[in-house]
C-alpha cells in the first residue's frame, strides 16, 4: 500500500495526476461529439497540426498555450471550412493541412534546435514537465468546455444528429460546428503535455466508444464517457509511475483494456443491436459510416 | 389554389443551381394551408431541392420565394439520411425540436408534456424510452413526424419518407398524413412511388428541373406528362377511379423479351 501511495509524496506526480484526470475527462466529454460526428480523423489530425504551433511558440519564446492555441484554433477553423467544401475530399484536405503543420513543427525543431518544453513530451506525453500553472490551465479549459457544452447542449446535439434539419429549424449549424472545433482544439492543447500529440486521438475516441457500447442514450453517453476518460487518466498516470512508462501510452492502454472489457461483456449484444438483427445494417456501432438504410419491415 | 385558401409559400420563377448546373428552372408554384401535394419526378429532377427551397435552406439564384409571415415549417428527412446508430431515445429525438427558447440542457416539464402529447397522438407514447433503431419502419416514421409536429408547423415537408417501406408501413404513414391533413396541416412530400403514394394524393406536381404538370392524379398521371417527366414510355390503367401507372416495355430485337422469359 505504501508503495502505491509513495508517488503522491511528489508534487510533480500530484500535478500530473490532476492534469491526467482532467485531461481524460475532457477528452472523454469532447470525444462523444468527435465520435458521433465521425470526426475521429479530424481529432487525430488536429493534434498533429497543433504540434506545429507548439514548435513555433517554443522557438519564439511565446507561452506555448497561447502560441499553440492560436495555431490550433486557426487549424481547426480551416479544417471546418475545408470539410464544408465538396470540391476535394474532406479527408484529403485534412490530411494536407494537418500533416503540413506537423511537418513544419518537425522542420522548425530540426533547423533551430529543441528549445522550451520537451520535444518527446509533446509527442508522447510526460508528467515530468507538469507544473502548477498547467493544473490551473487545464482546470480552466475544462471549466470552459463544460460551460460551452452545458449552454449549447441542445444545438450541439441537434447539429451532431441531424445537421440539415437542425439548420432548417433555425440552428446556426456552421457556427455550432466552428464552436465544436474550437472546443476540440482547446481540449487537445490542454492535454497535449500529458498525452502527447500522437496519442490524443485515442483518448478522444476510446472513452466515447466504450460509453456508446454501454448506453443508447445521448445524455448518459456524455456522463459515462467523461467518467471513463477521467478513470483512464487517473489509472494510467498511476501505472505510468509504477511501470516507468510514459504517461500517454499507459493512459491509452488503460482505455484499450476498458474497451476490450466492454466489448467482451456487451460486444455480441451491441453488435446484434447495431446490425438490427436481420435488417442488413453494417455492423459498425458508431459514426456516420453506418448510415445504412434499415429494413423498413423490421419488427 | 382554391379561393379562400391562405397562401403559405409562393415560388415565382425560381431557379436554383448546384455548381453552375441548373437544378430547378423557372418554377412557379403556390402552396396553401389546405395543400396535400406530392412531388414526383426521376432521381436528380430537383425534388429535394424544391423542398429545401420551401424550407428556406436553399436560396434560389433567380426568382422569388414569398412566405407567409411567421410561417412554421416542419421537415421529415429521408430515412436513408438518418443515423440509426446514434444514441438517442425516441423522447430525446422528438425533443430536439425544442432547441431554441431554453438554454438549459434538460427539458422543462411543459416541454416533456408537449412531447408526450404528440407521441400519444401518433400512438407511440409507450416507446419514448426506446432507442430509435429498436422500432419498426412505421414507428420510426412516426418519430420523425412527431419531431416535426412538436415545432407546431403549418406546413409539413417530407422527403422520400416512404421510400423502401413495406406496404403496411406505407398505409400507416398515408393514413396518418391524411389524418394530420384533416386536422389542418398542409403537407408536401416527394415520392418515387407513383401507384403506392402519388396516385392517392389530392394534388401532384410532376417535376424534372421544371414543372411539367400539376393537378389531380387523373390530370397529371397521363402517358404524355409522365413521358416528358421520366423520359420513358408509361401506360395508364384505371382501377376504381384511380390511375395505375405501368411501365411500357418495347421489345427490340436485341433485348430480352420480358414476358416470354418471365424476367
Amino acid at each position: 500500500m505504501d508503495e502505491l501511495l509513495r508517488p503522491f509524496d511528489f508534487e510533480f506526480f500530484r500535478n500530473g495526476l490532476i492534469v491526467a484526470t482532467f485531461a481524460g475527462a475532457l477528452c472523454g466529454l469532447v470525444g462523444v461529439y468527435v465520435v458521433l460526428k465521425g470526426m475521429s480523423y479530424i481529432g487525430h489530425g488536429l493534434s498533429h497540426a497543433i504540434f506545429g504551433g507548439f514548435a513555433a511558440s517554443a522557438l519564439l519564446g511565446v507561452n506555448y498555450l497561447l502560441g499553440a492555441g492560436v495555431w490550433g484554433v486557426a487549424s481547426a477553423l480551416m479544417i471546418n471550412r475545408v470539410t464544408r467544401r465538396r470540391l476535394i475530399g474532406a479527408d484529403a484536405a485534412i490530411g494536407v493541412i494537418t500533416t503540413a503543420s506537423f511537418a513544419l513543427g518537425l522542420a522548425l525543431f530540426a533547423l533551430f534546435g529543441r528549445r522550451g518544453r520537451s520535444f518527446d513530451a509533446a509527442l508522447f506525453g510526460s508528467i515530468l514537465g507538469v507544473s502548477r500553472s498547467d493544473v490551473y490551465a487545464i482546470a480552466g479549459i475544462t471549466a470552459l468546455v463544460v460551460a460551452v457544452i452545458f449552454f449549447f447542449y441542445r444545438p450541439l446535439l441537434f447539429t451532431t444528429f441531424d445537421p440539415e434539419v437542425a439548420e432548417a429549424s433555425g440552428v446556426r449549424t456552421e457556427r455550432i460546428d466552428a464552436l465544436l472545433m474550437g472546443v476540440l482544439a482547446a481540449s487537445i492543447l490542454a492535454t497535449m503535455q500529458i498525452l502527447g500529440v500522437t496519442l490524443i486521438a485515442a483518448s478522444l475516441v476510446i472513452p466515447a466508444t466504450v460509453a456508446r457500447m454501454l448506453t443508447n442514450s445521448f445524455s448518459r453517453m456524455l456522463y459515462l464517457a467523461t467518467g471513463i476518460g477521467a478513470f483512464t487518466g487517473f489509472a494510467g498516470m498511476n501505472l505510468s509511475y509504477h511501470l516507468d512508462v510514459q504517461s500517454g501510452p499507459t493512459v491509452v492502454l488503460v482505455g484499450a483494456v476498458l474497451f476490450a472489457l466492454a466489448f467482451a461483456f456487451t460486444g455480441s449484444r451491441s453488435l446484434r443491436h447495431t446490425t438490427g438483427r436481420d435488417d442488413g445494417r453494417v455492423a459498425l456501432p458508431i459514426g456516420r459510416s453506418d448510415l445504412t438504410q434499415p429494413a423498413r419491415d423490421a419488427p | 389554389m382554391i379561393e379562400g385558401d391562405a397562401e403559405l409559400v409562393r415560388l415565382d420563377r425560381v431557379t436554383c443551381s448546384y455548381g453552375g448546373q441548373p437544378v430547378l428552372v423557372n418554377i412557379d408554384l403556390t402552396f396553401t394551408d389546405r395543400q396535400f401535394s406530392g412531388i414526383v419526378g426521376p432521381s436528380g429532377s430537383g425534388k429535394t431541392t424544391l423542398l429545401r427551397v420551401l424550407l428556406g435552406s436553399v436560396r434560389p439564384i433567380a426568382g422569388h420565394v414569398h412566405r407567409a409571415k411567421g410561417l412554421r415549417v416542419g421537415y421529415v428527412p429521408q430515412v436513408e439520411a438518418v443515423n440509426w446508430s446514434f444514441p438517442v431515445t425516441v423522447a430525446e429525438c422528438v425533443l430536439m425540436a425544442r432547441t431554441s427558447g431554453r438554454v438549459l440542457p434538460w427539458h422543462s416539464k411543459a416541454e416533456r408534456a408537449e412531447a408526450s402529447e404528440v407521441l400519444s397522438r401518433l400512438g407511440i407514447e409507450e416507446l419514448a424510452s426506446r432507442h430509435i433503431r429498436e422500432l419498426s419502419g412505421g414507428q420510426q416514421q412516426r418519430v420523425f413526424i412527431a419531431r416535426a409536429l412538436l415545432g407546431r408547423p403549418q406546413l409539413l415537408l417530407m422527403d422520400e419518407s416512404t421510400s423502401g417501406v413495406d406496404v403496411r408501413t406505407r398505409h400507416e404513414v398515408l393514413h396518418l398524413l391524411a389524418e394530420l391533413h384533416r386536422d389542418g396541416l398542409a403537407i408536401v412530400l416527394t415520392t418515387h412511388d407513383l401507384n403506392g403514394i402519388a396516385a392517392h394524393l389530392p394534388h401532384l406536381v410532376c417535376l424534372n428541373t421544371e414543372v411539367l404538370g400539376q393537378g389531380s392524379p387523373r390530370d397529371v398521371l397521363t402517358p404524355e406528362i409522365l413521358e416528358r417527366t421520366y423520359g420513358a414510355k408509361m401506360q395508364i390503367l384505371e382501377h376504381g377511379g384511380m390511375p395505375i401507372v405501368l411501365d411500357h416495355y418495347e421489345a427490340a430485337h436485341n433485348t430480352v423479351d420480358f414476358r416470354r422469359t418471365g424476367a
